[in-house]
């Protein structure tokens, strides 16, 4: 029988980067010294199960690098070496190159080795000098393989075994019958048993082994000479629980090793017989009840680099088929009433529907669920990027972490990860000062970074907060002023400044430092959240720190829409981006320059964006007091769109326009409407940006 | 009736090897991910052998093992250990806890199916 | 096609290796065949949702089961009078081979003709023509019933690139 071990490799190397993961979080809570006897185990039972899997899946390098991690954790684990900064570090090294491994395991390419064998050498080095608390932990049990011994005398006709089993071995589940039919299997077995140790029958406990075995075991022809290792290793199991003695065989059979106080003959029976007895001392063999087999439902994985599966718990899975069989019961209903429909059914038929729609949205709801993950997932990076950069620049800083279980779209979350690395890394680099200036401006040397996470209606919450110098308003604004950007007299808000940071090619770092100086500037950071439908604000408090707050959605998968209507087409406004919806009154719509409509509600003027001149369709009518406005803000600020209706709202799927054309300025989607027909999504953001640039002149009637 | 057992592993590979190592040779399979899961189960049904890694979270192989065999219907179910450890240690902690004997890793298919054959023939 | 003759023809060309099938249809009485390889369903015309700011020959898109997929109009496409859509104008969705990834779209024809099996070797090389549609677009022509036949390549006709070129002519 062979097995294709390879199906199994990219599940092993799946939770083997989690296993790596509670590797490099276990080290970091050792390093900070916060670590308790859970976490060191913790630790090693992810490096014991990587070599474990890696063996058994034929990943060699992997499984003899992790063997050294192993042989130094499990030191640090029995106390039998004390945890060092040393050890640590170079323990987050071989993760690092255990990562490496995976990924070229994960790949299927020859791993490279050079780093590996590097940080493998100072592993064992370290292993090597510290001879004061190892105690040789070279307990090889191989020396059990010493066979040939007795076997070259050319008389040898087979063995002896003489066999007394501790009275508790049938406890450990081995059973005197199995061991039998295996010798029985080796050779010609004769096997006599010794009953004169059997107590009364009244004293007899049948959960103990009181027999003892003396068993011929001759060689014959067909399988020819019985090695002696293969008796042993039929007994290695129960080595421990019985008195063994394997001994030559020489002819004329029991020469020197009679058995020594001679006993009648009458109880010395048969081996079936023995056999027979010891099946009674067995416990009676309860039939296997039932299949009630509860395998774990295993996602299809997929071969690809970014991990295209998912983990999803049962509780998910079984909510879900809770909610498809009650789909299907309704449905049934349903179809049993649609088959003999009359009148007076009417009502049933609506509660019904009704039904079905509850059912839909949960199930959609559930299905949708199945792609949240906890942000952890992306914040567990952070504890080792922290470390490592902040003895990097010889700061101090403690991370902190907050609502590291706050779920969000596993597609929002990949794409969120290198953002907040930046975000994160500017902190480090420019918002936390160094111990000296610490201390220096009367706070603790120890800087702190908070990584918050919540949840805020439909959306997620991302904070990272520092608590350093602040964001320097001068430099910013002088910077500002030098770039053109902002013109010398410009009375700029606070707000407005601290912003600029998030301004193409703005970067305040006197010298660009490799932390967080990488040719990524906070305009792409903005720039990448954007993308995902979300925002990022900075705010400040010179000499006390900064926050970053970055919002996001859930998920890109659904959205709350508002249908409108324009001519005779159907859009979708999300609804997050909506204010309020209003009838126009013509005594506020005022315009700039004669161009620029603007609408004056309650103490601002917005401006006004006919929907029908962005687009170029037709609408029912260009008069605007026959016309309603929605008030939006998106990423230029406050609009009103002009459009000819509000119809309802409601929960859409969003549907890629990419995947058989292409993006379109203003769009951010398409969905399929009830009838089946498609909507377009507007993007408020890139929608405004348009209507800024059409500026058509026109005349129009002002009341 | 195929004969039963029960593998215990908190690797989800390793467990899938020895499930589908085993269903292939006909056995039937109940996988558990970690010692409490598999004593829950065994509180429900009974077994023909029981295969158990022995470094786990929330209960570990030796533990199970000793609880298993406080159990009436596993006080003489064959008990393996599938264990990294090479070493004498462990293996004398499993069979002082009640194991009837060990598989050590890493081993391939065929080397699991030899040993369970052999205890279940 | 009925006779027995041409039958058993395309049941050689069937499987002659030497030869592919081909979808023919009509634009503005002129005969045009595809592989019929690309073809993945033959719909009726339906409302479309017009894309804003895009060629006027993209009619907009569509719903198929879920995907949304654009409609080109080949006779705005062609610079061909347009008419008005009826009961036999016919959207044929095409898999369209594109550099990164294939796309689905669908073209808006005046009707589908036939299927054919064409020999590689009947198809000849476009000549550089002026006719109704350019020869980018031309893959080959071949003689079906005595009357020429525009072998159409929709990967160039229908690719992204083309497409985006036109981009935002407002």
């Amino acid at each position: 029988m062979s097995i294709d071990l390879s199906q199994f490799k990219q599940t092993f190397i799946e939770e083997s980067d989690e296993g790596l993961d509670v590797l490099e979080s276990g080290l970091l809570a050792l390093d900070s010294g916060t670590a308790d006897d859970e976490v060191i185990h913790a630790v090693f039972r992810a490096a014991h199960s990587i070599k474990g899997g890696a063996g058994t899946f034929g990943l060699n390098e992997i499984a003899s690098f992790t063997h050294v991690m192993e042989t130094l954790l499990d030191e640090m684990r029995d106390g039998r070496r004390a945890i060092s900064k040393e050890g640590v570090n170079l323990l987050l090294n071989s993760v690092d190159v255990l990562r490496e491994l995976m990924d070229a395991a994960r790949d299927d390419v020859a791993p490279e080795m050079s780093r590996a064998n590097e940080v493998q050498a100072q592993l064992d080095v370290l292993l090597a000098n510290n001879d004061g608390q190892v105690q040789s932990a070279d307990v090889s049990d191989e020396e059990q393989t010493g066979s040939g011994v007795s076997n070259s005398g050319s008389e040898q006709k087979g063995w002896i075994v003489k066999f007394r089993p501790h009275e508790h071995m049938l406890r450990t589940g081995n059973d005197t019958v199995r061991m039998f039919k295996e010798l029985s299997s080796l050779g010609d077995m004769e096997n006599s048993a010794d009953l004169t140790t059997l107590p009364e029958f009244t004293l007899m406990d049948p959960e103990l082994s009181y027999l003892s075995w003396t068993i011929t075991l001759k060689n014959n022809e067909e399988q020819g000479d019985i090695d002696k290792a293969t008796i042993e290793e039929i007994f290695e199991w129960v080595e421990d629980d019985c008195d063994l003695t394997i001994e030559p065989l020489f002819e004329g059979g029991l020469v020197e090793t009679e058995i020594e106080p001679s006993e009648p003959v009458e109880n010395v029976i048969p081996v079936a017989e023995a056999a027979t007895i010891s099946d009674n001392v067995k416990p009676i063999e309860e039939p296997p009840v039932e299949n009630t087999s509860t395998e774990r439902v295993s996602p299809k994985k997929k071969k690809s680099s970014e991990g295209g599966s998912i983990r999803v718990g049962t509780n998910k899975v079984d909510t879900l088929i809770n909610m498809v069989g009650e789909l299907v019961i309704t449905q049934s209903m349903l179809s049993q009433m649609g088959d003999e429909f009359s009148m007076d059914k009417l009502e049933g038929l609506r509660e019904g529907l009704a039904q079905l729609e509850r059912n839909t949205r949960e199930l959609q709801e559930s299905v949708m669920r199945i792609r949240m993950l906890p942000i952890s997932f992306s914040f567990q990076r952070f504890p080792r990027l922290v470390h490592d950069l902040s003895q990097k620049m010889d700061k101090k800083i403690e991370l902190k972490m907050t609502g590291e279980q706050t779920e969000l779209d596993k597609t929002v979350m990949e794409k969120i990860g290198d953002p907040l690395v930046h975000l994160v890394r500017n902190s480090l680099d420019h918002g936390i000062e160094s111990p000296e200036i610490r201390l220096a401006a009367g706070k603790s040397e120890m800087g702190t970074i908070n990584l918050n996470a919540y949840h805020q209606g439909g959306f997620i919450i991302i904070e990272i907060v520092d608590d350093g110098a602040g964001l320097p308003k001068d430099k910013l604004l002088k910077k500002a002023i030098e770039k053109g950007l902002v013109s010398p007299n410009e009375n700029l808000p606070d707000e407005k400044i601290y912003d600029l940071i998030f301004h193409p090619g703005f970067s305040t770092a006197d010298q660009v430092s490799d932390i967080s100086g990488r040719g990524v500037g906070m305009d792409v950071v903005r720039k990448n959240i954007k993308e995902l439908g979300g925002n990022v604000d900075v705010t400040t408090n010179p000499g006390k720190g900064t926050k970053f707050t970055i919002r996001l959605p859930l998920t890109l998968a659904i959205l709350d829409g508002q249908l409108i209507r324009v001519g005779s087409e159907t859009y979708i406004i999300p609804l997050v981006s909506i204010i309020e919806s209003l009838e126009i009154q013509t005594e506020n719509i005022n315009s700039i320059a004669g161009t620029t409509e603007v609408y004056k509600m309650r103490d601002e003027y917005i401006p006004l964006v006919r929907l029908y001149e962005v687009f170029d369709v037709k609408p029912e009518t260009t008069r605007l007091q026959d016309c309603l406005l929605v008030v939006v803000e998106g990423d230029g600020g406050k609009a009103g769109i002009v459009v000819d209706d509000l119809l309802s709202q409601q929960q859409v799927v969003i549907k890629s326009l990419e995947t058989n054309y292409r993006r379109l300025d203003g769009i951010s989607g398409a969905t399929i409407l009830g009838d089946g027909t498609v909507a377009l999504i507007l993007d408020m953001s890139g929608l405004l940006a348009m209507a800024k640039e059409i500026e058509p002149v026109r005349s129009y009637a002002n009341a | 009736m195929p004969k039963s057992i029960l593998a215990v592993d908190d690797s989800t590979s390793m467990r899938q090897m020895v499930a589908f190592t085993l269903k292939g040779a006909g056995y039937q399979v109940t996988e558990a991910a970690d010692g409490q899961q598999a004593l829950d189960i065994a509180k429900t049904r009974t077994f023909d052998m029981v295969l158990s890694d022995v470094n786990m979270p929330i209960m570990d192989g030796i533990e199970l093992i000793k609880n298993l065999r406080a159990l009436p219907s596993f006080k003489f179910t064959p008990i393996l250990m599938l264990t990294t450890e090479a070493g004498t240690e462990k293996k004398m902690e499993g069979k002082a806890a009640g194991a009837t004997g060990w598989i050590v890793k890493p081993f391939n298919p065929d080397q699991l199916l030899n040993t369970v054959n052999r205890v279940l023939s | 096609m009925s006779n027995i003759q041409d039958i058993v023809g395309d049941l050689d060309a069937l499987t002659d290796e030497n030869a592919d099938q081909y979808l023919t249809f009509i634009i503005a009485g002129e005969e045009y065949a595809i592989d019929i390889l690309r073809v993945q369903e033959i719909k009726g015309w339906d409302k479309v949702t017009t894309l804003p700011r895009t060629p006027e020959y993209l009619q907009g898109v569509i719903n198929l089961r879920g995907t949304i997929v654009p409609i080109v109009d080949l006779r705005k496409r062609f610079n061909m009078p347009t008419i008005v859509y009826g009961p036999t104008t016919v959207v044929i969705v095409l898999r369209v081979v594109g550099e990164e990834h294939d796309r689905i779209m669908g073209i808006i024809v005046d009707g589908v003709s036939d299927v054919h099996n064409l020999k590689h070797n009947s198809i000849k090389a476009a000549p550089e023509m002026n006719g109704s549609i350019d020869a980018r677009f031309v893959s080959g022509l071949t003689t079906i019933n005595d009357k020429m036949v525009v072998i159409m390549d929709i990967d160039t006709l229908l690719n992204s690139s083309d497409l985006d070129l036109e981009d935002n002519v407002a």
